[in-house]
């Protein structure tokens, strides 16, 4: 576990320079909060997204949940990873807004829907190569967004704290105010859902030709 | 051990954190050598990981860091002048919670706030909000944990400043650096009571 997490983790925590400005901050320069947020304001958007699902939403939940990390800075610790702490901010705030607007039956249903059945694998689509440079395009990472916003939102919301934010499975089921075993489980659904909505494509080649014919799915 | 690919497919996410046992390990190991679907299954499996896992997979709307900037930068500055005007009406307010705080010390010397003890030794720059424990039918209030207490089974929590209220008197044992201040002080004529009327005054001016 620990070994896979210094893989998967971005190597960012705690620089001298950060921790520098925490502590400017936590002086009251106000000001220096922007730098100190700035490399992260793509995770923590990321992370509100995947909670509300309206882009207009996420943005000013994001902005708003730097705004009250600024007001606490001073409760922030050393111990923990400031990236982390900003998330696990942007992840209350999130929730608390979809708590508060929240007046659809379908998601309350959804909320209390067993999840711990077994899914089995549906494609076996042979998927060996890491297609990372496919990234670059545009088409592939839209692909990869639409795939995700295809699933659940228990889901979706377990995939993107985990894989995507790098939150430990330990900080995911904290933010998320759901157990351990209900992340892993959820974790392993998200995973093989999203290797058979991609896997056929990959085989099928979408991730290398250009182009794909707008509104289809390739596989 | 041998596993299926049921077992596998339930696995595969743990396998991936390296959150299986040695066991279990070794038997996927073995299946994934020989099961051309599972290992295809665990290749994409840890592809879709690797693939949303880079930065390039977040999205933000153009503009999203530049509007963020200046909405800080406006929550510092009503920060700022929230606090400007809430120090502008706190110099009346404190002033007006001295001149009664007086009053009422004043008072106080002559109708003395009734003491559970009437062997009190006065405690002086108790943190109003420090957190005491007192016990019911007992006249002293302490530090959580300390070793004096009586009736233990009985504690109640609240902060000096309510156990002062209620007539509580520090602890010799565990209050004792309170009580030292207050011995070598040289106008500790009545602490106890003094801290009582400007909580009081305190109290008050929070009341209006």
């Amino acid at each position: 576990m620990a070994a896979l997490n210094v893989v998967l983790s971005n190597p960012e925590p705690g620089t001298t320079r950060e921790q520098e400005l925490i502590a400017q901050v936590q002086r009251g320069q106000a000001e220096l909060f922007y730098e100190l947020v700035r490399p992260y304001e793509r995770r923590v958007y990321a992370a509100a997204l995947a909670i509300l699902r309206n882009e207009a939403d996420a943005e000013d939940a994001a902005q708003e949940a730097m705004l009250k990390a600024l007001a606490n800075i001073r409760q922030f610790r050393a111990e923990a990873r400031f990236s982390t702490w900003l998330i696990q901010i942007t992840v209350n705030e999130a929730l608390m807004r979809r708590r508060r607007e929240r007046t659809r039956m379908t998601e309350a249903i959804d909320d209390h829907r067993d999840d711990e059945g077994e899914y089995a694998p549906r494609d076996f689509a042979d998927w060996r190569e890491i297609p990372s440079e496919a990234l670059e395009r545009k088409e592939v990472r839209q692909k990869l967004a639409e795939a995700l916003a295809s699933l659940d939102r228990k889901y979706r919301e377990v995939f993107v704290l985990r894989d995507m934010e790098q939150l430990n499975i330990q900080e995911t089921a904290e933010a998320l105010g759901i157990s351990v075993a209900s992340v892993k489980t959820r974790l392993l659904r998200a995973r093989l859902m999203l290797r058979d909505l991609l896997a056929g494509g990959w085989e099928q080649g979408w991730f290398s030709r250009l182009p794909f014919e707008k509104g289809t799915k390739p596989w | 051990m041998v596993v299926n690919c049921q077992r596998v497919w339930k696995e595969i996410s743990n396998y991936i954190e390296g959150d299986v046992d040695a066991g279990l390990r070794v038997a996927m190991d073995a299946h994934f050598g020989t099961c051309t679907r599972c290992k295809s299954v665990l290749e994409g499996t840890r592809n879709v990981v690797q693939l949303y896992s880079d930065e390039r997979m977040i999205e933000v709307p153009t503009g999203f860091g530049r509007r963020l900037e200046r909405r800080l930068a406006q929550g510092a500055r009503v920060r700022r002048s929230t606090w400007s005007t809430w120090s502008a009406w706190l110099v009346p307010v404190a002033a007006l919670a001295l001149i009664t705080g007086g009053l009422r010390w004043a008072n106080s010397l002559t109708v003395p706030h009734p003491l559970q003890s009437e062997h009190a030794q006065p405690g002086r720059n108790i943190p109003p909000d420090m957190v005491v424990v007192v016990s019911a039918g007992a006249k002293d209030f302490h530090v959580p944990g300390c070793d004096v207490i009586h009736n233990k089974d009985k504690i109640r929590t609240l902060t000096a400043k309510e156990a002062i209220r209620e007539g509580y008197v520090p602890c010799v044992r565990c209050m004792r650096k309170y009580l030292q201040i207050a011995s070598i002080s040289p106008d500790s004529s009545e602490p106890v009571a003094e801290l009582s009327a400007n909580v009081e005054a305190e109290d008050r001016a929070r009341t209006r």
